[in-house]
């Protein structure tokens, strides 16, 4: 009993493991259990639109960087004659066109496309507070100066403001959020009356200032939502404040928000969104366009890429003739399932125990119908001529030899006399296997000529019986799926096929064949 | 359900199946470096002698193609003999030639062979297609088994023959195989041959079936299995218990046939023995099997016969 404990413990482990690595990759690495599941994804374009100006046009836009909840997939520019470079700044890339001449009205695209996604980067940002946490207007430029330009009425307004605010908050967050929300306050003070009306200032320019006198480390955010069908828009602008927890993203009207999960960050930090330099009426604007993706599909195309070591080392990756064969290969393990769920549990009598499997797989190439109409054809001439080679009195490998020569034959007859007749089914007839045909043949004869008719037909009809059952087995979408992108799936059915190996119970045939004994 | 209701009652009964009998009986008794000494029969032939079991006389084998250019030399001396492949299994590419009238050589089941088709058939036999696995084979010719006028009435067309169940020494359960003219002469239950159950103490049938149906006559003679009796038992149990201590394999089928001349004789040694015999017997191994399990003292081979006839037998 033990070794049948041992067993039950091996299967359980691999079992085991395999299922955990199918969840594992179906929680975290996002791929999905079906093959139709489909996924968001956003194309973002940005439209550079000028004039020329018949003189050298430089036009610079920065770039997004990758974040936590949305993956940038792909990104590419449409530059028309420009030349096209990305520069690496202080705060992230910037797109760089340019070209010596330009002339009347261009446009310039350039377009992201997006899936709202968590990221799972097994590269923590170590340094994001060196490189990031550094105040955003320059440091020489005096603080208190913007006050100096106002006047003393509006300054002992604002000096009130921060006041009533510093009373109310407890850091940098809360102060930045009850600033916000005093100037955003439906019964406003009079003091934020007074700043608000002041000329050459805004909401936006007093909070910034507000802030930076303040000595709280700030920096602007544009975004953008992740909304189907959005055409002409501007990014949208926000504000994010450094906090004793990291960045805090602000929205200038309604104060600290959660960033959402359909938004979109373009920029991060002070810089111009774009520059142009040499043209005339630059303008730029945003688009974004939804479009829904089988997710297999962007796992083929290896958008997983360098996310995932997992993946890295996944089917996946390799070229695509080469997963095309193993979408085959890892077929088999299902029809030998089959075969052994079929022969050790059912007791199913077959010719060669694995000769169904190539079968089905030919069936799957030629489709069922006319793989059995094939097969009918080919075996019964081919024993019909094997009767006949039998009294030439040839030696065994001669004569399955000639078998398999009388067999190439007649599939190529059947497939000129089919093409003729425009009966184009019949030219799969190569994908049959035909040493294993000719095997089969022999083997019938044989057979036949011990055990008679009535042996060929049990063993002839079950051989068929479970191909055919395989062929549904490998032919079902889900099942393929499955298989291709959970190979580990392999393990679960290793599992199932190790505990099957140990049964010792009764066969379903044998409940039949020893119904004499069952009845005292 | 059914199939519950039948499992409980077979469970019942002791029977036990083909998976079953792979891996607790075959798997955990017969040695895979043993099987040659069965699957050979030439081997078989060669340790059986050696343990004084009767054998089949070797008239002579015949290894390669170029030896068939003799073979008419080699069969002149010979009015009677059986061709047989050496690694073959379940009965298949035997050929027994009962006598002969002129140039044919005439089938125990009335068919005629010319020479030229017992040249095709050697061929065949020697490029393996009767072997188990296809490998190079040798055809061996024997003398032909002169089968006991006592089996008369209950065989047509064929050599009758004794199976046993030899487990772990101890032969446990036995059938006789009649051949039928459905059978084609041969003693394969599943072609039509009838098997009948054979009490280990006594020898005698207690049940017979064909086709897994229970029958009382004989489909071609007529005859009434219930008068059956197997003489020697003794003698033949004892051959079944030697064969153990020959192969070592511990899940053994032995059959055994009667000459009129040299008596109860070894034929053949098969270490994959199937599951008919329990239908024959109307009973199934498990229990024996259990029973012989608990057994763990050392035994001989007359020792372990006087255990099968006087305790096995009653379980």
């Amino acid at each position: 009993m033990s070794s049948k404990f041992q067993v039950m413990i091996i299967a359980f482990m691999l079992a085991a493991v395999g299922f955990f690595i199918v969840w594992y990759k179906v929680a975290f690495l996002n791929i999905p259990l079906t093959p139709h599941e489909k996924k968001d994804y956003f194309t973002i374009s940005a439209e550079v639109s000028f004039s020329g100006e018949n003189a050298p046009a430089e036009i610079t836009m920065a770039l997004p960087a990758q974040q936590e909840d949305v993956k940038i997939v792909s990104q590419e520019s449409e530059s028309g004659g420009f030349g096209f470079t990305i520069s690496e700044t202080e705060e992230g890339e910037r797109a760089v066109w340019s070209k010596r001449s330009i002339e009347g009205k261009q446009k310039i695209y350039y377009k992201i496309t997006v899936s709202p996604e968590p990221v799972y980067s097994y590269m923590p940002e170590v340094d994001t507070e060196a490189e990031t946490v550094r105040p955003l207007y320059s440091n020489t430029l005096d603080t208190d100066a913007f006050f100096a330009l106002w006047g003393e009425v509006e300054r002992a307004a604002a000096l009130n403001l921060i006041e009533t605010v510093r009373v109310h908050s407890s850091g940098p967050l809360t102060f930045a959020a009850q600033l916000i929300d005093q100037l955003n306050h439906k019964a406003p003070s009079d003091s934020v009356k007074m700043l608000l009306n002041m000329e050459g200032e805004d909401k936006v320019s007093l909070i910034t200032k507000i802030l930076m006198h303040e000595k709280i480390i700030i920096r602007k955010v544009r975004g953008i939502y992740l909304k189907d069908r959005q055409k002409g828009r501007t990014l949208m602008e926000m504000l994010e404040v450094y906090t004793e927890k990291g960045w805090k993203l602000f929205d200038y009207e309604k104060g600290h928000v959660y960033k959402p999960r359909d938004m979109f960050i373009w920029q991060r930090g002070n810089d111009a969104l774009f520059t142009a330099k040499g043209v005339s009426k630059p303008k730029l604007r945003f688009s974004v366009i939804q479009t829904q993706v089988p997710v297999i599909s962007t796992i083929q195309q290896n958008i997983y890429g360098s996310n995932s070591e997992f993946l890295n080392f996944s089917l996946f990756t390799l070229p695509a003739s080469q997963q095309n064969a193993f979408k085959q290969i890892l077929l088999i393990p299902m029809g030998v399932l089959i075969v052994v769920i079929l022969r050790i549990l059912v007791g199913i009598r077959t010719m060669g125990t694995f000769m169904p499997v190539l079968f089905s797989l030919a069936f799957i190439q030629t489709t069922l119908l006319n793989g059995l109409v094939m097969f009918f054809v080919i075996v019964f001439s081919g024993l019909f001529i094997r009767f006949y080679l039998s009294r030439l009195r040839l030696l065994l490998v001669a004569r399955i030899s000639a078998v398999i020569i009388v067999v190439i034959a007649i599939m190529s007859l059947m497939s000129i006399i089919s093409y003729k007749l425009g009966l184009t089914q019949a030219l799969s007839v190569t994908f049959f296997p035909m040493i294993i045909l000719s095997w089969t043949i022999e083997r019938m004869s044989i057979l036949w000529e011990e055990e008679g008719g009535r042996e060929v037909f049990i063993q002839g009809s079950g051989s068929l019986l479970v191909a055919v059952l395989a062929y549904f087995a490998m032919m079902n979408e889900y099942a393929a799926y499955l298989f291709f992108s959970f190979p580990e799936l392999l393990l679960v059915i290793l599992a199932v096929i190790i505990v099957i190996g140990r049964y010792t119970g009764y066969r379903l045939s044998e409940l039949f064949r020893f119904a004499p004994l069952g009845h005292s | 359900m059914i199939f519950f209701d039948r499992i409980k009652k077979l469970r019942a009964n002791g029977v036990i199946g083909m998976n079953f009998r792979n891996i607790e009986l075959i798997g955990r008794c017969n040695e895979r470096s043993k099987y040659p000494l069965v699957d050979n029969k030439l081997i078989t032939k060669k340790i059986a002698k050696e343990a004084g079991i009767a054998v089949t006389e070797l008239y002579g084998k015949i290894e390669w193609q170029s030896q068939l250019e003799n073979l008419h030399e080699i069969l002149a001396p010979y009015q009677s003999f059986v061709i047989k492949p050496v690694h073959g299994s379940g009965g298949k590419g035997i050929v027994v030639i009962t006598h002969r009238e002129d140039d044919l050589f005439i089938r125990a089941n009335g068919s005629s062979m010319t020479l030229t088709e017992i040249h095709t058939h050697i061929t065949n036999i020697l490029s393996g297609l009767y072997s188990l696995g296809g490998r190079y084979d040798i055809a061996i010719i024997e003398k032909m088994v002169e089968f006991d006028p006592v089996f008369q009435d209950y065989s047509y067309e064929g050599v009758p023959d004794v199976r046993l169940i030899v487990y772990k020494g101890y032969p446990m359960m036995a059938m006789m195989r009649c051949p039928t003219h459905e059978s084609n002469g041969k003693a394969n239950l599943h072609q039509g041959a009838v098997g009948v159950g054979i009490d280990i103490a006594t020898g005698k049938a207690t049940n017979a079936v064909q086709h897994n149906l229970p029958v009382t006559l004989h489909p071609n003679t007529k005859h009434d299995f219930s008068e059956l009796k197997i003489p020697q038992w003794e003698e033949i149990m004892k051959i079944g218990a030697k064969c153990y201590d020959m192969t070592g394999l511990g899940y053994l089928g032995v059959d055994i046939v009667f000459d009129r001349n040299v008596g109860p004789l070894l034929l053949e040694l098969n270490a994959r023995p199937g599951l008919a015999i329990q239908i024959a017997n109307n009973k199934g191994e498990y229990y024996r099997v259990k029973r012989i399990d608990q057994e763990t003292q050392e035994r001989s081979a007359e020792e372990r016969v006087a255990f099968s006839m006087n305790v096995l037998s009653r379980i």
